[in-house]
């Protein structure tokens, strides 16, 4: 074959097929363990203070509905063709998606087990934390597999605003260069790490929810 | 009439639901199936509109198996009510009553028309025609589930447990208004429920069944009050046997005194007329004859104008049962109850011992309601 | 200049509103685009997704295709299909209804499921036929839920069809993808603008379809 195998990435790329994929994470990663952190206290927020809800879904909605290409373009102007620029977005869409997975699972809390934290004594912030929270996992973790998966897959359109796409850049070779095998490259290498994502967070969930395995096994 | 002809019914996983049951439904009655969670009531009403098909055995509607009818036509022949209703959400509630009239090819003014008409039957204001199911209360929503199930005049009612979600004060004005409704319509109700008591109230006839799905007695209430046929029937009705029995005897046999009755403004004299010797009270009415209270004899007459003792609550002559005079009995702190007629004028007292006696002579001459 | 300066010098551009690169143009091919992708998509993922949730079978192997399917790259598969088939609607309309069918599937099936069992129970009951248990009762309840999924299908839908213009298809994801080559920022962020801003329309026009098709009874005791 002239132009190399499946894991040959072409010269102009400056950068190996495992480097590609670490970028990839990195890429995906960044965002959703931001969005994550950022998405717990808007969501103890939400719980808090229930007016806020509706207009923050409604904020979270609009913003799910711009695509990431507009997005990337925008920031463009503030962070110019860098990581920042995809990462931003995607920190967004992680956003989007897990604050109402959290509120939504702590709000599934039964009524009695929520009477029987506040009869032990257990303070609002407290009850959050330690009683709705962990019953809400199931939920998040629904929630971060949903933005993950999105994640990998959107990080290659990275690929437009100036080589920001990780494996996605393989595409523009692809095309460029008429080689069908970079584009199976990038295509099948996203897919299969999108795959595994998605079975580690499946696995975090089992071991965190040791209650809940009864039930999924169904 | 429905003959339930030795039905079996037995699901893959080996568990007997109903096991051999065989009952005759009267047309124009209510028949009620009672038991504990389990016992297959649930399963057999299903399968008179076939729900749920019988394992065994075959079930008859005047004569013909269920299974000759094609199932949507046999299904629409019989209305069906459900535990929360089952009202279409998206629905209001006269469209939700004009669903099988619509279903039967009605045009819709005429569906609307039946479907006002039986808003009114059980008792709903016009007013609730335009509303969606979320806006009404538990019981409304189950008034509409019966007018709903009634809309296309079946011959046949069949009742899953429709009133068990709703508090016990609205429960009992939606038995009253069955009865009510029954006593105009005479449908030939199945009525299932888990209650031994709305059992009692509603049934002309009640099947009560034990785990497995076998039947453990199929009688007329009162006779299920005053022989039980076995130990589980009786552990299933509870206590106080005795006394329930006592709501299927009349009070029309129950001996009145109408003589220490006065009102409230009679003289000493009359009060002295009045007072007979074995009852040293009183009972003073107002003007209309309606009771107010007891009053010592002697203190009355002579003049005096002291407090009112309470007497509980009277019975209504003709009515009321038997229970409700001996309770009125026991209530009365003078150990006579207040016989009241319809408009609830005092018509007489009895004395505990009338009641006990009349309790004896209803005993010996056998007579059921 | 800021993004609002570029957006402004891209809209006061001369010949901007007419000709084959003008907004009205691009607007209709992407809106052309994404509905007929849509309409696959429903036309696939509607039937499929009401009557599994119907019957209540195969949710588990509903959940392991769209997982499946959601790991798919749409970029790297229209790429790809290009460069197998060449330039066509077909490598266009393929990554764009597998993108959408998931949402589409997942939501219609969990909202058939999610319909109270004694609101059928009672419809079965009372003698309607399954079809009609189906759809005038399952199917109006679940609506506001079968609704967002479609929602959510079209979004996406939308979202990427701008990704389309790098296989040098239309839409209006033309002004990006020519903006970025041309380094011509106010094009591409008036493209950026135009793409949010038809977004933001679909969204709206859900809304829209919500209030009419959603019977007050459902969509108020939610």
């Amino acid at each position: 074959m002239s132009h190399g195998g499946f894991f040959e990435v072409p010269s102009d790329l400056q950068n190996t097929w495992w480097g590609l994929v670490s970028w990839q994470l990195q890429l995906t990663l960044v965002p959703v363990l931001c969005g994550l952190v950022i998405a717990l206290p808007i969501a103890l927020l939400c719980r808090r203070f229930g007016w806020i809800y509706p207009p923050v879904l409604g904020v979270a909605t609009v913003f799910y509905a711009v695509p990431s290409l507009a997005l990337f373009v925008f920031l463009i102007d503030w962070f110019g063709e860098s990581d920042l620029t995809v990462e931003i977005p995607l920190t967004l869409y992680t956003l989007v998606v897990l604050v109402p997975a959290i509120v939504d699972g702590m709000r599934s809390v039964s009524a009695e087990t929520r009477a029987a934290a506040e009869a032990m004594g257990f303070g609002t912030l407290r009850r959050y934390v330690q009683v709705e929270l962990p019953i809400a996992v199931p939920a998040v973790f629904a929630g971060l597999r949903v933005a993950t998966v999105s994640s990998v897959s959107l990080v290659s359109v990275g690929m437009l605003i100036g080589n920001e796409g990780a494996l996605g850049n393989l595409l523009s070779d692809a095309l460029n260069y008429h080689r069908p095998l970079l584009a199976w490259d990038a295509v099948i290498s996203i897919a299969v790490i999108g795959v595994l994502l998605d079975a580690l967070l499946v696995l975090a969930r089992r071991l965190l929810t040791p209650w809940a395995r009864k039930a999924t096994a169904k | 009439m429905i003959v339930i002809d030795a039905v079996t019914k037995r699901y893959p996983d080996g568990t007997t639901a109903v096991d051999r049951l065989t009952l005759e439904i009267p047309d124009g009655s209510i028949t009620v199936l009672v038991g504990l969670s389990g016992c297959g009531k649930t399963t057999t009403l299903r399968m008179i509109n076939r729900m749920v098909e019988p394992t065994e055995g075959r079930i008859l509607l005047d004569g013909a198996d269920v299974r000759e009818a094609p199932v949507n036509a046999l299904r629409r022949s019989m209305g069906y009510v459900i535990q929360h209703a089952g009202l279409f959400p998206h629905r209001t509630v006269i469209d939700n009553i004009a669903t099988v009239p619509r279903l039967l090819g009605w045009d819709k003014h005429r569906a609307r028309e039946r479907a006002r008409e039986l808003m009114e039957r059980v008792g709903l204001d016009a007013s609730f025609a335009g509303r969606y199911p979320y806006q009404l209360s538990g019981g409304q929503q189950q008034r509409v589930g019966v007018a709903r199930a009634l809309a296309a005049d079946p011959p046949v009612l069949l009742m899953d447990e429709p009133f068990s979600a709703v508090d016990p004060i609205v429960r009992k004005g939606l038995q009253d208004e069955l009865l009510r409704i029954q006593a105009d319509l005479g449908k030939t109700v199945v009525f299932v429920t888990h209650d031994i008591d709305e059992a009692i109230k509603l049934g002309d006839m009640v099947a009560v069944l034990r785990e497995g799905g076998r039947l453990a007695q199929y009688a007329p209430p009162a006779r299920l009050l005053s022989a039980p046929a076995d130990a589980f029937v009786e552990d299933f009705l509870g206590v106080d046997r005795g006394i329930r029995h006592l709501s299927f005897f009349g009070t029309e046999g129950l001996e009145l005194t109408a003589e220490p009755i006065v009102t409230e403004d009679a003289t000493a004299e009359q009060v002295r007329a009045a007072t007979l010797p074995e009852i040293p009270y009183v009972l003073v009415t107002d003007a209309e004859g309606r009771p107010r209270g007891w009053a010592d004899a002697l203190d009355r007459a002579t003049g005096g104008d002291g407090e009112l003792l309470p007497y509980g609550h009277a019975f209504t002559v003709g009515r009321d049962s038997l229970r409700a005079a001996l309770d009125a009995a026991v209530l009365s702190p003078t150990g006579w109850a207040v016989a009241v007629d319809e408009q609830g004028r005092a018509v007489g007292v009895a004395a505990q011992e009338a009641v006990a006696a009349a309790i004896r002579s209803a005993h010996t001459a056998g007579v059921l309601r | 200049m800021n993004i609002f300066g570029f957006a402004q010098q891209f809209f006061d551009a001369p010949g901007r509103w007419s000709g084959a690169d003008g907004i009205p143009t691009r607007l209709l091919e992407h809106v052309q685009y994404s509905a007929l992708a849509l309409l696959i998509a429903l036309v696939i993922a509607l039937p499929v997704g009401l009557v599994t949730g119907h019957t209540g079978r195969g949710g588990n192997a509903l959940a392991v295709l769209a997982t499946a399917a959601r790991a798919l790259p749409s970029f790297g598969l229209l790429v790809l299909l290009t460069i197998l088939m060449g330039l066509g609607l077909t490598p266009v309309m393929v990554p764009l209804v597998a993108l959408a069918v998931p949402p589409i599937l997942v939501t219609t099936y969990e909202a058939m499921r999610g319909v109270d069992p004694s609101l059928v129970d009672a419809a079965r009951g009372m003698g309607l036929p399954w079809w009609r248990v189906l759809g005038q009762v399952e199917l109006p309840v679940a609506l506001p839920l079968i609704l967002s999924g479609i929602r959510s299908g079209a979004i996406q839908i939308v979202s990427t069809a701008t990704i389309a213009a790098y296989v040098s298809f239309g839409g209006l994801g033309r002004y990006i993808v020519d903006g970025l080559s041309q380094v011509d920022y106010a094009k591409v962020v008036g493209g950026a603008v135009l793409v949010a801003a038809l977004a933001l329309a679909t969204l709206g026009f859900f809304w829209l379809l919500g209030r009419v098709l959603v019977s007050p009874g459902v969509r108020r005791s939610r």
